[in-house]
């Protein structure tokens, strides 16, 4: 298609026939380069160009088939989580109940949550304390994690931003960030936070894995943890850990915005002020002003005995 | 002719301790090796983690913040003895400036090290600057103190100009670099009204300044363990009473190196029995503004006693941690004041020994404030080893608690020996004053 367009003007017989066969090549090159790329393009943009949102919130345009050859580096991955893990969850508000009166002690809330947060024995995101009032009251058992305040005082003292509270109502802590100042701890009335003192319990196993801020998981010496309401099972539209390992019903866990909440054991869903209201729901130390997420039922008409061997703990921390 | 014959000995005798001798090589020997001992035990910590120390989730704060609370508090007497004695014309704080001037430089700026020492990941100490909040004490603790060192530097920079001066026309003997380094710092001092002028003057400036900071440093620092709502931390009065402790140990601090400077520099002509007196009058004024305080602090609550308030004061009374408490309040506050309104007993050395044990006990009394509230948290400490309940210090924890200590004692050491302790200018000036006012 392109020999027509060369007009050879008074030139011997060899000159042309040398330039027409460099510009014949060049033609068929350049020609049929643009067709093929014309018509490439014109068909990838309709079936095979994907959009791409990269973890520099820029929107690119890649091929499908390129799709599974996007490096994404390592430093991209965590960037992309802890953006990810800031922000939340939009339209909801995480909620959870805690029934007393049907707490055995089993401590299967505490197991799973080590092994999901690979913690060592001696930590644990939720705890079930051997609880009394006074020397008068009954005893009772009590899960106590993160209260996930909506007035959270660790979030407040926080020197780096590496606490946070999210839209969502759980307050994360990032262990990249964090520089082990333990002023949360100090803040914190509820005791709900831990520290990783000496190496963390599986540092050679994870140490090639991405820190994932919604896990906490790898966990880092000199770095806070705590209770996350297990927020990358949430994000899955999954039941917290601890939730989901209690054999008695003592877990609720739901979206305060819809007025749900859903039993861990037996996965009924019901109605969260009205539960509350059922049942006398309370937080802890209300009187603080730190507006807990966490709902306490009481422990009335307990369904399991407290233990005679645990009564000299719990009355232990009434004295001075 | 008489005058300047008295004015050669004051500077001669000033500048005397200026030199290296024996005594002093040996001191820093022993200084230094003992540092570097106690350096080793960081780089344990910083290899192992914070876990090495007695430290856990439950009292997580031990001695190194203790240790931080004792050192910004010592570093406030700078302010105390130049800037509010300054300016009130009492004139014989004015000899004993430098001292504690150089003591607020030493104890401030070894404050910011001791605060590393408590971080877990000292190495992200930048976030501090990078991703600071200013919602949190803590920032608000680095910014006061940063400011606090600045001026102090300053305050004890600006009355040496003139003696840098006479530190390089005196010196002859000293080492080239050493009087290149005394010109240049002298800033071409002349001696002329105009120089002078400008040195009152911004020495006032910095002096009215420092106040505020000053107050604000230590204020803040109570603010990190009074802005949460633990039993025995939610008070108050936390500001007031840790300011005034903190004048009960720097005046303590500033005794004890009046008497060491007095003899070993041979000074008795410049420090006098009438300074011990005086120091010992103001130290007795402090330690009764801060028992006023600490009447405060623990009546208040002891009365209502309420359920937690009960439990820690109960700890403290008769528990646990009465020993050091009582120990604390008796031999570090309430006997010093008692020993000290006797005249007799505000010689030099019976003042200097009382010092002592109102220094020992200040630092435990920062304990006292720090720890036990820590043990009793609203909910109970279970689940956890024993070691976990009851904070018991380690050996590593205990050195590099001492290493701040010694390192402060090093720079006050070193400074005493390059710059003169007693301001010379300053007292050339006031033996011409009363002569211009007789010649009147």
């Amino acid at each position: 298609m392109s020999e027509k367009e060369d007009k050879p003007k008074n030139k011997t017989r060899r000159e042309f026939l040398q330039e027409l066969g460099y510009v014949g090549i060049g033609a068929v090159i350049g020609g049929s380069a643009i067709f093929a790329g014309i018509n490439y393009d014109k068909r990838k943009r309709q079936i095979d160009r994907i959009k791409v949102l990269t973890a520099e919130n820029e929107l690119i345009e890649i091929d499908r088939k390129d799709a599974g050859k996007v490096v994404k580096s390592k430093q991209e991955v965590l960037t992309y989580l802890q953006k990810e893990g800031r922000e939340g969850i939009v339209g909801k508000r995480w909620v959870m109940v805690i029934d007393l009166s049907r707490c055995r002690n089993a401590r299967k809330c505490m197991s799973s949550c080590q092994s999901a947060h690979h913690l060592r024995p001696e930590q644990s995101h939720i705890t079930t304390l051997k609880m009394q009032e006074s020397l008068d009251t009954p005893p009772y058992y009590m899960p106590k994690q993160c209260q996930h305040c909506d007035n959270p005082p660790c979030v407040a003292v926080c020197p780096v931003d590496a606490t946070f509270k999210r839209p969502d109502g759980i307050v994360l802590i990032d262990n990249e960030r964090c520089i082990g100042c333990r002023f949360c701890i100090a803040a914190c009335p509820y005791s709900a936070r831990y520290f990783n003192w000496s190496k963390p319990l599986h540092e050679q196993e994870d140490k090639d894995l991405t820190y994932n801020v919604e896990l906490n998981v790898p966990q880092r010496k000199g770095t806070i943890t705590k209770c996350l309401f297990s927020a990358d099972r949430v994000r899955e539209g999954k039941l917290p850990y601890c939730v989901g390992a209690c054999p008695n019903g003592v877990f609720y866990f739901g979206d305060e915005n819809e007025d749900a909440v859903t039993n861990g054991t037996t996965k009924e869903t019901v109605r969260f002020k009205k539960l509350l209201e059922d049942n006398g729901g309370y937080r802890l130390m209300a009187e603080l002003g730190t507006n807990p997420r966490v709902y306490y039922l009481p422990p009335k008409g307990k369904s399991y005995p407290f233990q005679d061997k645990d009564r000299e703990e719990a009355e232990e921390h009434l004295k001075g | 002719m008489l005058d300047q014959l008295k004015s050669d000995t004051i500077t001669s005798d000033l500048l005397r301790h200026i030199r290296l001798n024996k005594a002093f090589i040996i001191w820093m020997g022993v200084l230094g090796i003992s540092f570097l001992v106690c350096i080793y035990a960081y780089t344990i910590q910083l290899r192992d983690g914070l876990g090495v120390a007695g430290i856990r989730d439950y009292v997580s704060w031990g001695l190194y913040i203790s240790n931080f609370v004792f050192f910004v508090a010592v570093s406030l007497i700078g302010m105390l003895m130049t800037a509010v004695l300054g300016l009130i014309g009492i004139k014989w704080a004015s000899p004993l400036a430098r001292i504690a001037e150089i003591i607020a430089l030493a104890f401030a700026s070894v404050a910011g090290l001791v605060i590393i020492s408590d971080m877990g990941r000292p190495d992200r100490l930048l976030y501090v600057f990078i991703h600071g909040r200013v919602q949190s004490p803590i920032v608000w603790d680095i910014t006061v103190v940063t400011i606090y060192i600045i001026i102090s530097l300053l305050l004890l920079y600006l009355p040496l100009i003139p003696d840098f001066k006479i530190c390089y026309d005196k010196l002859e003997k000293a080492p080239k670099i050493q009087r290149t380094i005394y010109k240049i710092l002298s800033l071409n001092w002349n001696n002329t009204p105009e120089q002078q002028k400008i040195i009152k003057n911004s020495i006032r400036v910095l002096a009215i300044l420092i106040i505020p900071v000053a107050f604000g440093i230590h204020t803040v620092t109570s603010w990190l363990f009074a802005n949460t709502s633990r039993a025995g931390w939610d008070s108050t009065i936390f500001g007031p009473y840790f300011v005034s402790g903190a004048f009960v140990a720097g005046c303590a601090a500033v005794i004890i190196a009046m008497y060491f400077y007095r003899y070993n520099y041979k000074l008795k002509d410049y420090i006098t029995d009438m300074h011990f007196d005086k120091m010992a009058k103001l130290l007795v004024l402090v330690s009764l503004v801060y028992l006023y305080f600490n009447l405060n602090e623990f009546m208040v609550p002891g009365y209502k006693m309420k359920k937690f308030d009960a439990i820690h004061l109960n700890e403290l009374f008769t528990g646990a941690h009465a020993l050091l408490f009582w120990s604390t309040q008796l031999l570090g506050l309430v006997l010093p004041i008692i020993i000290l309104l006797f005249k007799q007993m505000r010689k030099p050395l019976p003042v200097m020994v009382v010092s002592i044990f109102v220094l020992v006990g200040a630092w435990f009394k920062r304990y006292i404030i720090v720890v036990p509230t820590q043990e009793h948290p609203y909910l109970p400490i279970q689940n956890v080893p024993l070691n976990f309940k009851f904070y018991t210090p380690t050996l590593i924890e205990i050195l590099i608690t001492i290493a701040p200590i010694l390192l402060a004692i090093i720079i006050i050491t070193i400074l005493s020996k390059v710059i003169p302790i007693i301001p010379i200018h300053e007292t050339l000036e006031e033996l011409e004053e009363p002569e211009k006012v007789g010649n009147k």
